[in-house]
C-alpha cells in the first residue's frame, strides 16, 4: 500500500503551486486556478486521512467533507469567473496589476 | 548470493507504481498552471492536475469521490474556466510576463510554506497502511445514508448555496445594457 506520507507530499506540492499561482500570477483567471489547486490539495489530504484513519468503512466523515468541498468549490468558481467577466466588461482588462482602483 | 554493502530498498508494489505515475501527472499539471505563459496551457495543466487528483482518490479507494471529481472539476469547472479565458481573450497572447509585481515575495512565501509543511511532516510516525476495505459498496451506501440522516441539514444548505451562487453568477456576469 502507498504510505500516507506520499499523499501528504503530493498535496503539499499542489498546495504550494496553487499558493504561488494565487499570489504571483498576473491574470485573475490564473489566480482562480490557483485557488482550485489549493482546494484539490486539501481534498487529497482529507481523503488520505480518511483512508488511514480508524474504521474507514464506517467512519466516512473525510469523504463527506471532501464532497462538500467539491460542491462549494463549484459555487466559488462560478461566482469568481462571473466577477472576472464583469470586471473585464467594465475595465477591459483582467490584469491584476492594473486593477488597483480601490487603493487610497 | 553475495552480501550487498547497502540494503536494497523494498520493491514498489503495483499501487505504489500507479500512485507515482499519477503523482507525476498531477505535479506537471500544477507546474503548468503556475509557469505557463499562455493562459490556455495553464488551463490544460489544471485539467491534468484534476485528473491526477481523481486518480489519487481512486488509488485511495474513494472511487465515488474520484468520479465526482472528474464530473465536477474536469467536466464543469474546466469548461467554465476555458469559457472565461476565451471571453477575456485580450490577456491571452502578447503579455510581457505571466507574473505580477509581487511575484518575488510570492515565491519566497510559497517556498517557505512548502518547507514548513515538509518540516511539520517529518518526525511524525505516519501509518504505512490503512485498514483493509473489504466491501467497497458499504462506503457508497454509507455516504447515501449519511447525506439523508446526520448530514441532511448541511446537504440542504449546500443545495441552497449552489442555487444562490448560480443565480448570483448570472446576475453578476449579465450585460446590463
Amino acid at each position: 500500500m502507498v504510505p500516507l506520507t506520499w499523499y501528504l507530499i503530493l498535496a503539499a506540492f499542489m498546495f504550494s503551486s496553487g499558493l504561488f499561482a494565487t499570489l504571483g500570477r498576473r491574470n485573475a483567471i490564473a489566480v482562480l486556478m490557483g485557488i482550485e489547486l489549493m482546494l484539490n490539495a486539501a481534498n487529497i489530504n482529507l481523503i488520505a486521512f480518511w483512508r488511514y484513519g480508524v474504521a474507514p468503512t464506517e467512519n466516512l466523515d473525510g469523504q463527506i467533507f471532501a464532497l462538500f468541498v467539491i460542491a462549494v468549490a463549484a459555487a466559488e468558481v462560478a461566482i469568481g469567473l462571473a466577477l472576472v467577466i464583469s470586471v473585464y466588461r467594465n475595465r477591459r482588462t483582467v490584469n491584476l496589476d492594473d486593477l488597483d482602483i480601490l487603493k487610497g | 548470493m553475495p552480501e550487498l554493502p547497502f540494503p536494497l530498498p523494498p520493491l514498489p508494489t503495483v499501487s505504489q507504481v500507479v500512485f507515482l505515475m499519477i503523482a507525476v501527472l498531477a505535479v506537471f499539471g500544477s507546474l503548468a498552471v503556475v509557469l505557463a505563459r499562455n493562459l490556455f496551457h495553464s488551463a490544460l495543466g489544471l485539467v491534468a492536475a484534476f485528473f491526477g487528483a481523481a486518480g489519487v482518490y481512486i488509488v485511495a479507494e474513494a472511487e465515488f469521490i474520484g468520479v465526482s471529481q472528474v464530473l465536477v472539476y474536469v467536466g464543469a469547472i474546466s469548461t467554465l474556466i476555458a469559457f472565461a479565458i476565451m471571453l477575456t481573450r485580450g490577456m491571452m497572447f502578447g503579455a510581457t510576463s505571466p507574473r505580477n509585481r509581487q511575484s518575488g515575495t510570492a515565491a519566497i512565501i510559497t517556498a517557505l510554506t512548502f518547507v514548513v509543511l515538509m518540516a511539520l511532516m517529518r518526525g511524525i510516525p505516519w501509518p504505512q497502511a490503512g485498514e483493509p476495505i473489504v466491501d467497497g459498496q458499504l462506503i457508497i451506501a454509507g455516504l447515501g445514508h449519511a447525506f439523508v440522516n446526520e448530514y441532511v441539514v448541511p446537504f440542504v444548505l449546500l443545495a441552497m448555496l449552489l442555487l444562490v451562487a448560480l443565480a448570483g453568477a448570472i446576475v453578476v456576469a449579465r450585460d446590463r445594457k
